[in-house]
């Protein structure tokens, strides 16, 4: 495993592009744009559309992957002051849409800083602990607690809690991979047992129905419990080979919702069937692999734990999307990776494989 | 401050991960399996019960023709805008344009969604135009919806309007040939899957899961021409005496088969708005009425029968009483020493009843049940009786009373039927309101010879010196019974309400067509059935022996049509 070629052989790879990822993204965005015109009730309009955010997003990627890891490193702590700086006004001056103060005006443009955070974060404690001895100790520890919790409470004050515990879960992975004793790690677990109640108290009344309807989606099949159940029909209805492309009655009727964003996988899994299912846990489970082998490659610190962060963070998002449609985890706003239509979180996630790519690409040829 | 690569310092930790991730990848695929294959009957079905719906598919009820395949009946689509209560109350302000285009007003609207509140299904308006279903379809109203029904035309209107009766709203046969007939003639609505989306509307029709059969097409026996020809001249008739109703019946004497029946006043079967319900009744099979004189040939058919008359057996009327018991019976005239024949050309009640004090006391009773009187048709129309002889016809007075036609209470129809076995060699075939294509299998009640003695008598009643001689046709020969028959009412005979009636046959050689017209108290002071109904009998007959194309058997003495109304009144 030693082999290092910096020495391209293709125009691909002299773009710093890893290529096993680059086809396994390719093969979710072909997905991507099946499902999302299957879902969209077969609109041309919003494939086209899709099909450009696709190629703008790859670009960036792109423009992501030469960008030297010592500079990515240089740019973390400026990127997360930045993006903590972003929150706060978000706070003040952000637009309120759906009750929920999200988003911030750009001229004609809105972003979500939270989507920044979601890079930002991971850079910044792996910026951290790549300055400090490993494995860290408790001081080092509860440093890196409050890097990750500022911007946390900072999101679920908007609120959205999906985002924040995203959020949160990239900057425990970075912490985690740091080399947090076992002993830390136990007593954080037992401190999160203690907390639930406390935080169930402080959940707003819709978050908690979200939990409890995740227990018997059939309580309330018309008001908490409909996207969980309507989400579930359509997966169960697709069988072991599905309906076949532009099938999905739920989609078709109307009677899934947010079926070509957050729920796209119920669409995917109604049209294609517990194949399909399997092949798209395939490609997720190769990014994966392909992911944790970069980090295991990476040449220092930073890198390993940026690459290793990025990587479980992406299967996380991937792992609470399909939990969430299939009814094993509360419903939150989060999109199916690289899968589901919309805009912010492709080119986060793209920038994010952007890292990951340059990461690998850059790496000096001696040992 | 950069640590050397590849440390593998945490093998502990990193299986840890590696397992947290396979874990999770083994849950979401074991979650699918569970969903897809081991519960996926459960949820499809869930799914199905959302987006599946079984709706009703219409198809249209038979058409009726008559015998000549002229349509009777018909069906047409329509749309009928139905709409589920509950879905349309959440739907306020989409009210007032649905109730524009319904022409109702908004409050009756929202009346009739309270009134439906709580059910899953209300018919908003049924039966509207194809311009109103464009435009509710337009409207795209959620829980507001068309559903394809048939209406039901009838293009002979009012001519055959009791025949055939009609339909309700919901296509069930209510009247008439409609109803006699309703299992055959009704569609059996299919049933058939469709998509719908969220919000009912149907995107697609899935399958079929019955399919709908259309009724069955029915043949009547009656035909338009004759029908028309009845109803003008039985309508002018009621219309020039003034009378209360009328009923006629053409029927052919060969197969039992009937071309004709009408009843007046009729209706419109296509306009039946503010009718009142009697007018419906087919008073051809449904009232009855004491025959009369027109009873008397089955009262000269016993007596030849029995052998102890002939048509030259002389009986004396005079002097125009018959003191029977307490009762006397009483002629017009005193027709003094008359022979058989004259007893029926004269219509003498006392020569009828002589006939029948002669015989067996029971003879005329069972020659009149043979005949058909007291027992159904077997016309299958609904609301027919049965009619009714004097079970009592032992006592002398009412065996002679029931010799010339009271005391027996008859419809139309069956004397027509009657008429019908005289004009058939003495066979009476079953009636039929359904085009025969074998003729039924009849019944001798009397021999030839009597039918053909009797019809001979009954073509001199219409002669220049009988009561019936305004039901003469020219260049054939016919042969008919005048009838004048006071009305029972409440229990007693009124003195100047009459039902005038006419039974007749042509041509006569060879007897055709059999018709009976009873009008019901004419009014003008002319009450006779030799002046009321025999003319109908000749206008109808005239016309209907050219149509159906008889060739005639009286070329060389062409009948007057002057009518004789000063003597031979008869009771």
């Amino acid at each position: 495993m030693a082999i290092t070629r910096t020495a391209p052989f293709s125009a691909l790879q002299r773009w710093h592009v890893d290529l096993p990822l680059f086809y396994a993204i390719l093969a979710l965005a072909g997905i991507s744009l099946l499902v999302v015109f299957s879902a969209s009730g077969a609109n041309f309009l919003i494939a086209a559309k899709h099909l450009v955010r696709l190629v703008m997003a790859f670009g960036i990627l792109i423009m992501v992957a030469q960008i030297r890891p010592e500079n990515l490193q240089r740019l973390a702590p400026v990127l997360f002051a930045v993006a903590l700086i972003l929150l706060v006004a978000v706070l003040g001056v952000g637009i309120v849409s759906k009750g929920a103060r999200r988003w911030l005006g750009l001229g004609p443009a809105t972003f979500q800083p939270s989507e920044i955070m979601k890079l930002a974060l991971p850079m910044m404690l792996a910026w951290y602990f790549a300055r400090v001895p490993l494995p860290p100790n408790l001081r080092q520890l509860a440093i890196a607690a409050l890097i990750t919790l500022v911007p946390v409470a900072l999101i679920a004050k908007q609120p959205d809690l999906g985002t924040a515990v995203l959020v949160f879960g990239s900057g425990f992975a970075i912490v985690f991979l740091s080399g947090m004793g076992w002993r830390v790690f136990a007593s954080l677990v037992a401190l999160a047992a203690i907390a639930i109640p406390y935080v169930w108290t402080h959940l707003h009344g819709y978050q908690q129905k979200r939990i409890l309807t995740l227990l018997d989606p059939g309580s309330d099949p018309l008001g908490a419990g409909y996207h969980t159940l309507q989400g579930m029909i359509a997966i169960g209805s697709g069988g072991f080979f599905g309906k076949g492309w532009l099938n999905s009655s739920q989609a078709h009727l109307d009677y899934l919702p947010e079926a070509k964003t957050d729920f796209v996988f119920a669409v995917f899994a109604e049209e294609f069937g517990l194949l399909g299912i399997l092949v798209l846990l395939g490609i997720y489970l190769f990014i994966l692999y392909r992911g944790l082998f970069i980090a295991y490659l990476a040449q220092d610190t930073f890198t390993r734990l940026l690459a290793g962060g990025l990587t479980l963070v992406f299967f996380f998002y991937a792992f609470v999307n399909i939990g969430m449609v299939s009814g094993i985890l509360p419903v939150v706003g989060v999109p199916l990776p690289l899968v589901s239509y919309g805009g912010t979180a492709l080119v986060t996630l793209m920038a994010a494989f952007g890292m990951l790519m340059g990461i690998h690409t850059h790496r000096k040829i001696a040992a | 401050m950069n640590r050397p690569a590849r440390t593998p310092g945490y093998p502990v930790r990193t299986a840890v991960v590696l397992g947290f991730l396979l874990s999770a990848l083994v849950l979401l695929g074991a979650r699918a399996i569970w969903l897809q294959v081991i519960t996926s009957g459960y949820l499809q079905e869930q799914g199905n019960a959302r987006h599946l719906r079984v709706i009703q598919d219409n198809s249209h009820r038979g058409m009726i023709f008559d015998r000549h395949g002229e349509p009777l009946a018909v069906s047409t689509p329509v749309e009928s805008v139905w709409a589920e209560p509950d879905a349309l109350t959440e739907v306020r302000d989409r009210w007032p344009a649905l109730a524009r285009v319904l022409g109702m007003s908004v409050q009756e609207l929202g009346q009739a969604v309270r009134h439906s509140q709580g059910r899953e299904f209300m018919y908003l308006r049924r039966h509207v135009t194809p311009e109103q279903a464009t435009q509710v379809r337009k409207l795209e109203i959620a829980g507001v919806g068309l559903q394809r029904e048939y209406r039901r035309y009838y293009p002979s209107g009012t001519v055959a309007g009791h025949v055939v009766g009609f339909t309700n709203v919901d296509d069930q046969g209510l009247e008439g040939i409609e109803l006699a007939y309703d299992k055959w003639l009704r569609a059996v609505p299919g049933r058939k899957r469709v998509l719908k989306d969220r919000f009912g509307n149907i995107v697609e029709s899935v399958e079929s899961v019955s399919l709908p059969e259309p009724g069955k097409d029915l043949t009547l026996s009656i035909d338009r021409r004759l029908q028309y020809l009845v109803y003008r001249e039985l309508k002018n008739a009621v219309v020039q005496h003034r009378a209360r109703g009328a009923s006629a019946i053409l029927l052919d004497a060969h197969t039992g088969e009937v071309l004709a029946m009408v009843n007046e006043p009729g209706f419109n079967p296509n306009n039946r708005a503010n009718l009142a319900s009697n007018l419906f009744r087919n008073r051809a099979v449904t009232d009855v009425l004491e025959p009369g004189s027109t009873i008397k040939p089955f009262t000269i058919a016993a007596g030849l029968e029995s052998g102890r008359f002939t048509p030259n057996t002389p009986i004396d009327t005079a002097p125009g009483l018959l003191t029977v018991g307490r009762n006397t019976i009483r002629d017009v005239h005193n027709y003094g020493l008359i022979t058989v024949t004259q007893v029926l050309e004269k219509s003498s009640n006392i020569g009828a009843a002589r006939i029948a004090l002669a015989l067996n006391s029971s003879s005329v009773r069972d020659l009149f049940v043979r005949a058909g009187f007291g027992r159904g048709t077997g016309s299958g129309l609904p609301g027919e009786v049965n009619g009714r002889i004097n079970s009592s016809a032992r006592i002398p007075i009412e065996q002679a009373t029931l010799a010339y036609g009271y005391g027996i209470a008859v419809t139309p129809l069956q004397l027509t039927r009657a008429y019908g076995a005289l004009a058939n060699d003495g066979v009476i075939l079953p009636v039929s309101l359904l085009r025969r294509d074998v003729v039924g299998e009849g019944e001798r009640i009397f021999t030839e010879k009597t039918a053909r003695a009797v019809r001979q008598m009954l073509e001199l009643a219409v002669s220049r010196d009988g009561t019936g001689a305004a039901a003469q046709v020219g260049f054939y020969r016919v042969g008919g019974k005048t009838g004048t028959a006071h009305k029972l009412l409440n229990g007693e005979y009124a003195d100047h309400r009459y039902v005038a009636s006419f039974a007749g046959f042509a041509p006569a050689s060879d007897p055709r067509l059999v018709m009976v017209i009873t009008v019901d108290e004419p009014s003008t002071g002319i009450y006779f059935g030799g002046q009321v109904a025999a003319p109908v009998f000749s206008k109808v007959m005239a016309g209907a022996l050219r149509l159906l194309n008889i060739p005639p058997d009286n070329l060389d003495g062409p009948a007057r049509r002057t009518a004789q109304l000063t003597s031979g009144g008869t009771t």
